[in-house]
């Protein structure tokens, strides 16, 4: 979709962007990640050309983006700044049909996408429409400022650092909205961060820039475990391997189809169960196969009875669809080193130790 | 707290009002003005006749040219320009009409010159300070989502800077108002007639025939202009609303 070919930039004696290639496919959020002065602003810059290229060539599915006019190229990318840049004169509304307009699109049609865009957002088109920026909270204002973005509906967003100036609590909610909104949408997207944890979070892949050198271009979780060397390493942090717990999810790293026991079974069976397996617990699934609680090996040995009537409760349960990073806290929280993983509904899907997480991140981890 | 502050100021100067229309007219001032009503009416229409081609074409020239100031590669110049404009503000106006008159000769034409570039000043700096104040990053964004070099000027610059610049154009209209009675002395007539002449043969009815009004139409015009502020700058840049 985009592909950047050694793409350079030279102001005065100064290499702010050295020779740059790579390409984003359609539907990815690319993140430019890296210190400040490293280039990747003025990467984003080129490719709608608020900064002209030295050198090199941007294009935009298939097209040269030399053979197209400034003007035209802009408006057919979405552009989203930090400062927001809301024009404070307009409604919310006028802000939003800002490129429509532009477009010479019909008007009722472009206020009719202005409504349905606030409803993306959960902002509410009768309240909101006509108001103007000042009267409007930070994080209202940000989300005003993506949707002005998406409103000519351009295939290519570029994003600079857009989240950035937002609380850390609002700033999470908005990055959650706007990956649901991305996972509509499927833009291809180029993202400026010096956030790891954000570029973690949105990014399908990451790109880091050190001294306007493309360093690494990879998916997240391959640039955490595989930094490409000590830079890399250091800048996504001594606790990178403690990111990747997020990319992960329980139902990747949980062991499938356990061993598991009803309340009418004898302790008995429980037992040759768990010594059959190794283990030193055994969950107890309700009638339907719902998770109810727990027999301890050494609570069951030796005894007679009914499972029904000598289970505890389970310590700890975790969501299939959770990421490692929210497992590995409930263990720490209860104090256990395995949780029972159910889905949705409470079926138990699977148990996931502290063993398991290990093995998994180190399957692909590198030291540098 | 602050309500009742500003109403007690209220009632504070309307009652020095009265007690001054009372004290004028015990002393037979207000009885002398009406003498000149005649007068009055007609030199408030040259005076303000004046004040309006004045000032309509120094809003002409003065807001473009500060427009013109801020555009890219005349920027940097702009200013040395305005300290060129500033220096021009301290030249006394009686200086200027005297420059005008050698030039132009007695009458309206030297009175509308002087008149001119008295309001061109504060037009132009204003113009000039209220495009300047508009934040880069709304010329960023707006040129970031395409907009042209002179759609960013019409949509985004000059709606942003429109408070400001308007109350450079009041500020002006009002200095403008106030001047002009020194028209008369060169030839221009309006109501400097009333006042120096007042002055000449020490008549204070006379005189004030002339400044009272003067002073009126200031305040009207500062109120004209004031409510065009209000209504045409858009809410969201206007802080008076």
């Amino acid at each position: 979709m985009i592909r950047l070919d050694r793409v350079s930039k030279v102001f005065g004696q100064t290499t702010a962007v050295d020779a740059v290639t790579m390409e984003v496919a359609a539907g990815e959020v690319c993140v430019l990640l890296g210190p400040s002065g490293c280039g990747k602003t003025t990467t984003m810059k080129m490719i709608n050309r608020l900064i002209p290229p030295s050198s090199g060539k941007i294009f935009l599915d298939g097209r040269d983006t030399d053979g197209i006019d400034e003007v035209t190229l802009r408006r057919s990318i979405g552009y989203v700044i930090q400062q927001i840049g809301l024009f404070p004169n307009m409604t919310v509304e006028d802000n939003i049909c800002v490129v429509p307009d532009l477009l010479k699109w019909e008007r009722r049609k472009s206020r009719a996408r202005a409504a349905e865009l606030l409803e993306m957002v959960n902002l509410d088109p009768k309240i909101f429409l006509k108001r103007y920026p000042k009267e409007l909270s930070g994080g209202q204002q940000q989300r005003i400022g993506v949707v002005r973005a998406l409103a000519a509906d351009p295939p290519v967003l570029l994003m600079d650092e857009p989240f950035g100036a937002i609380d850390p609590i609002n700033r999470e909610v908005i990055q959650d909205e706007f990956m649901k909104l991305q996972a509509a949408l499927r833009k291809t997207v180029v993202f400026v961060s010096h956030d790891i944890d954000e570029a973690v979070k949105m990014g399908s892949r990451i790109a880091i820039f050190r001294d306007g050198r493309l360093i690494q271009y990879d998916t997240p979780n391959n640039v955490l475990a595989q930094p490409i060397d000590a830079f890399v390493a250091d800048f996504v942090g001594s606790d990178r391997t403690l990111k990747r717990l997020r990319l992960i999810t329980v139902t990747e790293a949980m062991m499938p189809d356990p061993p598991r026991v009803r309340g009418e079974d004898t302790l008995d069976t429980a037992v040759k169960l768990m010594e059959e397996h190794g283990h030193i617990s055994i969950v107890m699934v309700g009638p339907r196969g719902r998770a109810r609680g727990v027999v301890r090996l050494d609570a069951a040995q030796g005894k007679r009875g009914l499972v029904a009537e000598n289970h505890e409760p389970l310590p700890g349960m975790v969501d299939v669809n959770e990421d490692l990073r929210t497992a590995v806290s409930l263990m720490f929280t209860h104090g256990v080193t395995w949780l029972a993983c159910i889905d949705d509904d409470g079926f138990y899907k699977g148990y996931i130790t502290q063993r398991g997480i290990t093995q998994c991140l180190a399957a692909t981890s590198r030291s540098v | 707290m602050a309500g009742a502050l500003e109403r007690a100021w209220r009632i504070a100067v309307l009652a020095a009002v009265f007690a001054l229309g009372v004290q004028m007219q015990a002393r037979g001032v207000l009885a002398s003005m009406a003498k000149y009503w005649g007068d009055i009416v007609y030199l408030s229409k040259q005076h303000m006749d004046m004040v309006a081609i004045s000032g309509a074409l120094a809003i002409a020239v003065g807001v473009p040219l500060g427009i013109f100031l801020t555009r890219q590669g005349v920027r940097r110049y702009a200013s040395a320009i305005t300290q060129v404009v500033n220096l021009g503000t301290t030249v006394p106006t009686l200086a200027i009409l005297a420059i005008a008159m050698t030039v132009l000769g007695l009458g309206r034409p030297p009175v509308i010159f002087g008149l001119f570039v008295l309001t061109l000043l504060p037009i132009v700096l204003n113009t000039v300070a209220g495009i300047e104040s508009v934040p880069p990053h709304l010329i960023e964004a707006a040129r970031g989502m395409g907009m042209t070099r002179f759609e960013i000027l019409l949509k985004v610059e000059v709606p942003n800077a429109a408070f400001v610049i308007l109350a450079g154009i009041r500020t002006a209209l009002a200095i403008n108002v106030g001047t002009a009675p020194l028209a008369f002395l060169i030839g221009g007539g309006g109501l400097g007639e009333l006042i120096f002449t007042g002055i000449d043969v020490s008549e204070p009815g006379m005189l004030l025939a002339g400044a009272i009004p003067t002073a009126m139409l200031a305040v009207l015009t500062d109120f004209a202009v004031g409510t065009a502020q209000y209504w045409f700058v858009p809410r969201g840049v206007n802080p008076l609303r």
